[in-house]
């Protein structure tokens, strides 16, 4: 049976900063992909690469590769093999497969059940298509993996709740502001909380990000990777006035915005709607603030809160997730075990064999005057016809070649001769 | 005879408000978009059925049905439901419709249970200023009832959001912005045709009285209500008061034009006693 290995690195496995370095742009996918196709000991590759998972997907022609494709990505990406090792999963087979949906179906996402990881996913595939990398086996176990998405989506919950803190303050946004791609966000501190909030909450979907911070090189650095604008942490009064979404993360000690100060910035900015997300502790923002008219605060107590409430329910969607994903892992194996050379030419056999006595059964009812020998001798005739037609066929499928791929002329004769299991 | 016709044709209407107010009341539970459509096509349906009762009446009598409470009534609920399709089909604020259709459905029931009265039928009601006056009224009025409802909406939403708990309105509402967005389309439409109304309404006076105003109660009543709103739009503008404040607002000054268009004939009386009889 043909192997199916997976490698990655995702963000359970591995800290941002290594992900970062692991990472595959789209420029880098294809050189990559066309030098798997290129190596002899690599059949199909698929590369899936986004800001939280790299995986990349193969069928080793021989052996199991993983030596090599983990050497590739040391020396592709300039690292060494000991700094990303540890950080590796290797799946194999029916674990990869496993993995495979788990991640499409977005159980296996930082924001479990967010939409977006589909999409990339389509584009990945896509691009292994259009550069020949991936062949009949990856191509078939991706429809698999959309399919099952598709599914989990359609008949499950996951995407409904907000499950992560990041999630429902995003969900929370959404509801207070209508667009939130004309909003402006003012981060206070520029600490890896803050860049964590922006990296997974709003980086491409707000209008523009400011950031304050006592230390001014900092807030340069974090404004300069979000393409935003940075302001010294004494003129954060001034900034309230065009900001719409204030993310807090400082450490300071004492509130940085008090009720005071934001009644009077509401007033110069006409009373516009103000969110506050506080993800300090301990707490920035001043919790009299969520009485000030159009000002709403949500400290990391009240989102964790939210989350609490939408989990039990996350875990019972969870649970016929994942058996829809069983499921499919169940199906795509029988139809691997179902490429082997023997029970193609079985079950083509029996195919042929039954249409033969099926067409008997209903003609020689109707051939009144015939004597037992000559039933025997058209009995004989019938099958001999059958077997001879598939003679020829099945000697290809025996020996298709050197150079040729087995599986797809095996998969083309049970496509020809609707050889299948039935799905679903 | 044709009377009659239109007396039924308004039976069916009714029962299209009511199937359609059915519809957005499960919607509002189950949130299956197929539901929210085909509510709304009811409510189109039946706004239709009620122009065709309208317009049988108008041609058979040659006057408007605004003869006594239950016409107005009628014609009052067939103004809120042009104005919430239009609104609707320009902002797409699905759950309005939760709000008009439950509106509308009791103001037809209501006019079905007012008994009819013939009141005897002067000649003053008859114009072309009366019909413009009437019209901008009425569809400025149901402009101003739609502001109330998204305001009534807005308050449900913010309040959840404010306390920290969303609940069952959370996932059903839209953001606060998209209600305060269309609860000020509804208020700005709403005074301007009211303006309009009023203006042609002191023309018709002068036509018909030979002065422009004369202290009637409903006169003082219905230039307090623009005043009101007046007031509501200058202090969104000026003093910023949007959301909660804006939406609180537009839910009083509603109960204002109630009081203008029930209470003032019931209680007070006036040039326009036909109005409430």
């Amino acid at each position: 049976m043909p192997k199916i290995i997976l490698i990655g690195a995702n963000h359970k496995t591995a800290p941002v900063e290594l992900r970062e370095k692991m990472s595959f742009s789209g420029e880098e996918i294809l050189p990559a992909l066309e030098y798997f196709k290129q190596n002899p000991d690599i059949r199909e590759s698929l590369i899936f690469s986004t800001c939280n998972r790299i995986e990349i997907l193969y069928v080793p022609e021989k052996g199991d590769q993983v030596e090599n494709v983990i050497n590739f990505i040391a020396e592709y990406k300039n690292l060494d093999v000991s700094e990303f090792k540890t950080a590796l999963y290797i799946y194999r087979n029916d674990d990869a497969i496993h993995h495979l949906f788990r991640v499409a179906s977005s159980l296996d996402s930082m924001v479990v059940g967010e939409p977006q990881i589909l999409g990339q996913i389509k584009q990945a595939y896509r691009t292994a298509v259009e550069c020949r990398a991936s062949g009949v086996l990856l191509n078939r176990l991706m429809h698999k993996a959309f399919n099952i998405a598709k599914r989990v989506r359609k008949e499950t919950g996951i995407g409904d709740n907000a499950v992560s803190i990041s999630y429902a303050a995003i969900k929370l946004a959404n509801k207070i502001f209508s667009d939130l791609s004309t909003k402006q966000v003012l981060l206070l501190g520029a600490g890896e909380m803050a860049e964590l909030a922006v990296e997974h909450l709003i980086s491409n979907r707000v209008n523009q990000i400011v950031v304050a911070n006592r230390t001014f090189t900092r807030a340069v650095a974090l404004a300069e990777k979000f393409r935003g604008r940075a302001v010294k942490f004494e003129e954060r009064l001034e900034a309230v006035k065009d900001a719409d979404i204030i993310i807090s993360s400082t450490g300071a000690t004492d509130y940085v915005l008090t009720r005071d100060q934001v009644r009077a910035a509401m007033k110069k900015r006409n009373h516009r709607t103000l969110f506050f997300i506080d993800i300090a502790v301990p707490r920035d923002i001043d919790p009299e603030i969520n009485n000030v008219s159009n000002a709403y605060v949500y400290d990391i107590d009240d989102l964790t809160h939210i989350v609490e409430s939408n989990r039990e329910q996350r875990k019972k969607e969870t649970v016929k997730a994942e058996r829809f994903i069983e499921e499919g892992v169940l199906k795509f194996r029988a139809w691997l075990e179902s490429l082997a050379i023997v029970p193609t030419i079985k079950a083509l056999n029996d195919k042929i064999t039954s249409i033969v006595e099926i067409e008997l059964k209903k003609t020689l009812p109707h051939l009144k005057n015939l004597s037992q020998d000559e039933i025997n001798a058209i009995h004989r005739m019938t099958q001999a016809i059958a077997s001879r037609t598939i003679h020829d066929p099945i000697r290809f499928l025996r020996n298709t070649g050197e150079h040729r791929d087995d599986r797809l002329y095996l998969n083309v004769t049970r496509q020809l001769f609707n050889l299948d299991i039935p799905e679903d | 005879m044709e009377l009659q016709t239109a007396g039924i044709v308004l039976d069916f209407a009714v029962i299209f408000y009511c199937i359609s107010m059915a519809g957005y009341l499960v919607f509002l539970f189950n949130q299956k978009p197929v539901l929210q459509k085909i509510s709304f096509y009811i409510v189109s349906l039946a706004v239709a059925v009620h122009l065709a009762s309208i317009a049988v009446y108008t041609l058979t009598t040659g006057v408007l049905p605004v003869q006594n409470l239950s016409q107005n009534l009628s014609v009052a609920a067939f103004a809120l439901g042009i104005m919430f399709i239009f609104f609707q089909y320009k902002y797409e604020l699905k759950i309005l419709g939760v709000f008009a259709a439950v509106l509308l459905s009791a103001m037809m029931v209501a006019v079905i249970l007012i008994p009819e009265t013939h009141g005897t039928r002067t000649e003053t009601l008859k114009g072309i200023w009366l019909y413009l006056h009437i019209i901008l009224v009425f569809t400025g009025e149901a402009s101003l009832a739609l502001a109330c409802g998204t305001g009534i909406l807005y308050l449900l939403q913010e309040k959840g959001i404010k306390n920290k708990a969303p609940g069952f309105f959370f996932r059903r509402l839209p953001s606060l912005d998209l209600l305060d967005n269309v609860g000020y389309a509804c208020l700005t439409t709403g005074f301007a045709l009211l303006t309009m109304g009023l203006v042609t309404g002191f023309v018709y006076a002068k036509i018909i009285w030979g002065r422009f105003w004369s202290w009637d109660v409903k006169e003082v009543f219905s230039v307090a209500t623009w005043l009101v709103y007046a007031a509501v739009l200058h202090l969104r503008l000026y003093s910023g008061w949007r959301g909660k404040r804006s939406a609180v607002m537009t839910i009083i000054g509603f109960l204002v034009i109630i009081f203008t268009f029930l209470g003032v004939n019931m209680l007070l009386g006036g040039h326009h006693q036909g109005f409430t009889r």
